[in-house]
């Protein structure tokens, strides 16, 4: 290994099959993805963000969110126990998002379902502007510097849009970017059933769904494709 | 490749020795040093002052995960900005930065040649401290990418793009106009350094933020990028590090160059597949989760070899490690290194994985290997090149040994704590009738003992800063008395007289 040319092509061989390995060869696999139907709402999905929610987007990326929030319903460990989502997350999901913000730590819970979980957004405003005040014991920091404290006149009243937070004689309004954050976490739903990661229905609904049809009995099955395909919907089977 | 015997087992032979006909001889070790002297002192005096604001912005960020209020009513220093702007000031600033700074030098003494296009480098090391700070105040003032380690905005990543490519005139011609034709160990992992970084940084942002891919192969190259900067363009330094200073130090030669080719390429092959194994049970086909763990387990192979081939050049002279500063650092380097690997193999396991996963477990690794291994192995190249830089000694044993008590002190408090913290995070979460409150609360002692762990840290570095600037002033004094002397003639004389 004394000849300079010589190691080089060999750095340059090795370091080429990682690019090859690990970059091109997922993008050949996963780059020409794009929306499929939902089948059970017959939907396109993911279903693109639309303008509030996309500001949002950019808001939750500029504040670093991700840096103590995950975007991802594991299938190892307990995600799914814990309520995070009724299913792992998959490729499909994350198509509309950019950019994709899989997180690399749990120090606030997974987001990934969070607009299932909360669906007013005041609740999630108030989170925002303090959220000792939603979840006493919190180690999330407020973003009051997206929140206006107003003084209130001694006969006025508060705003429609002002939130239960402020101290009396005063009211606090969300700005037009704590809005559009909020609106983007209620977008954050990956609920649609794929063929790659079917959503376990729950013990009620497999009852009802067995006395109509055998098939249905399936404990994981993709949903409710099964009882009365539209004509012209793909046929989604549930994997055996 | 060639047959073992011819290369060679020491980092530098003396020019008596080297039987080679080559026409121009190696240059003596002061004339290198004299070269270098200029443009390396700009890059170690940049380098260890991103040091200090990189982990001064990481304490602020550690205290934030305990103290919530603590410094939030401004949008810049929201703990979302903060940690990946102290992180990005000790990659890019400290780490990267101080990294080119001790590979050229160690390039120029391999090879026997003075260092080339100085004034390019000067430019390009101005350059690449603007970038860094264009990138930490653009990741303050909230234009993150979103992408880890790649936040800084691409304005901030071209300029350092740019900057990097300067340097390569000097560490490129360092390498081929080499007046050694032998080459040692630490010249291929510093080639593999030197090539590979441009790679995977252009090819990452190209990817990511210029013209970004679609979907979750955004978080792929993402895993890629972070993986590769780590394993193939920091860790190869510190190895380099390694590997030239073991054997100068203990003054014995390499145990055997044919372990350590071997351990060189199986290396570098399997640390840069290792990248899919950040994505275990996420997003990605199962077969990439599967791959990156296969090729972390195989690192063990070249982690043996390394091991094996440091110990038994260094056995016996162990005790020497406590009177050379250099060596104490190299030890604590290396055996984070083993650590790090040896952690980082055991969490890409699926079944460690399911609980360690996205919790402090993997921080606390990634901590251990950027600031134990890589981080450690610059400073003591420090303590070693700096004096034959400037021609003068440390200004005091006590501060030195104080700055190293810190910073194994501190990192190995920070280590500790953040595992102990993550495992109780991973169980906690990973039960599924604990409420994620109580699991954030069970962690808070374990953060605030790692806030400590960045505060003794910090005021290790502070140290270094200082004694660092005393040196600078003393090796500036001849200059300035010149100064003074042309300027404010007579100054010099009542100076004198006063002392």
């Amino acid at each position: 290994m004394n000849s300079g040319p010589l190691l080089f092509l060999g750095i340059f061989a090795t370091l080429a099959s990682s690019f090859w390995g690990v970059v091109l060869v997922p993008q050949l696999q996963l780059g020409r993805q794009d929306q499929v139907t939902n089948p059970a709402t017959f939907a396109l999905y993911p279903q693109p963000r639309g303008g509030s929610a996309k500001q949002g987007a950019e808001l939750y990326r500029s504040l670093g969110c991700v840096e103590c929030h995950s975007q991802q319903v594991r299938g190892l460990g307990a995600d799914v126990a814990r309520g995070w989502g009724a299913r792992k997350t998959v490729a499909q999901d994350y198509l509309g998002d950019y950019p994709v913000l899989l997180g690399s730590q749990r120090i606030g819970p997974d987001l990934a379902n969070i607009g299932l979980r909360q669906t007013k957004a005041s609740d999630l405003l108030r989170h925002l502007y303090n959220p000792q005040l939603v979840v006493p014991g919190s180690m999330m920091p407020p973003f009051r510097f997206l929140f206006e404290t107003r003084k209130l006149n001694s006969d006025q009243k508060p705003s429609s849009e002002a939130l239960e937070a402020g101290e009396p004689g005063y009211e606090v309004v969300p700005s037009a970017e704590a809005n559009a954050l909020a609106d983007y976490l209620l977008s954050l739903h990956d609920d649609s059933p794929l063929y790659e990661a079917p959503v376990p229905r729950s013990a009620a609904e497999i009852a009802n769904a067995g006395a109509t049809n055998a098939v249905g009995t399936n404990v994981i099955s993709t949903n409710t494709a099964t009882t009365n395909p539209a004509p012209g919907a793909p046929a989604v089977t549930p994997p055996k | 490749m060639s047959a073992p015997a011819s290369l060679s087992l020491t980092p530098e032979r003396s020019p008596a020795v080297s039987a080679t006909p080559v026409e121009e001889k190696r240059l003596e070790a002061p004339e290198i040093d004299a070269s270098c002297r200029g443009p390396l002192l700009f890059v170690f005096t940049c380098g260890i002052a991103w040091l200090v604001i990189g982990l001064l912005l990481a304490l602020i960020s550690s205290i934030k995960l305990h103290a919530p209020g603590f410094l939030a009513n401004c949008a810049c220093l929201t703990l979302g900005r903060v940690r990946p702007a102290g992180i990005n000031a000790v990659l890019y600033g400290f780490a990267s930065q101080t990294g080119i700074g001790v590979l050229l030098w160690m390039m120029c003494r391999l090879g026997g040649t003075r260092i080339a296009f100085q004034n390019t480098l000067a430019i390009a090391t101005a350059l690449w401290n603007l970038g860094v700070a264009a990138g930490i105040l653009g990741i303050l003032g909230g234009g993150s990418t979103g992408f880890e380690w790649l936040e800084m905005p691409h304005y901030a990543s071209s300029i350092l793009f740019v900057s990097y490519t300067l340097t390569g005139f000097s560490t490129l011609s360092a390498f081929y106009f080499r007046r050694e034709p032998s080459l040692y160990v630490s010249q291929w992992y510093l080639l593999t350094a030197l090539f590979w970084f441009p790679w995977i940084y252009s090819a990452a942002n190209l990817l990511l933020v210029v013209f970004p891919v679609r979907g979750v192969v955004q978080s792929i190259i993402d895993a890629w990028f972070t993986s590769n900067f780590l394993g193939l363009w920091l860790a190869p330094i510190g190895l380099g590090i390694i590997f030239y200073f073991i054997p100068k130090l203990s003054r014995r030669p390499l145990y055997s160059s044919t372990l350590a080719a071997f351990g060189f390429w199986t290396y570098a092959f399997f640390a840069s597949w290792t990248g899919f194994a950040k994505l275990v049970g996420g997003p990605v086909p199962a077969w990439m989760a599967s791959t990156g763990i296969v090729a972390n387990v195989f690192l063990l192979v070249p982690l043996l070899s390394m091991v094996m081939n440091w110990h038994l050049t260094l056995r016996g002279t162990y005790p020497k490690a406590r009177t050379d500063v250099t060596l104490r650092f190299l030890v604590f380097s290396a055996a984070s290194f083993v650590v790090a690997t040896l952690m980082n193999i055991l969490l890409s396991l699926r079944e460690v994985n399911a609980v360690t996963h996205l919790t402090y477990v993997e921080a606390a690794q990634v901590q251990l290997a950027v600031l134990g291994f890589v981080g450690m192995a610059l400073l003591g190249s420090l303590y070693y090149i700096v004096p034959r830089l400037m021609q003068i000694e440390w200004p005091s044993a006590r501060t030195v040994k104080i700055h190293f008590l810190c910073s194994a002190g501190g990192i190995g408090l920070i280590f500790v704590a953040l595992t102990l913290g993550g495992l109780v995070q991973g169980f906690g979460i990973n039960n599924p009738t604990a409420p994620f409150i109580n699991v954030v609360k069970s962690t808070i002692p374990f953060v605030g003992l790692a806030t400590l762990g960045q505060l003794v840290l910090l005021i290790g570095q502070v140290v270094l800063l200082w004694d660092f600037v005393l040196l600078l002033r003393r090796c500036a004094e001849p200059l300035r008395k010149s100064v003074v002397g042309l300027v404010l003639p007579g100054r010099l004389e009542r100076e004198e007289a006063r002392s």
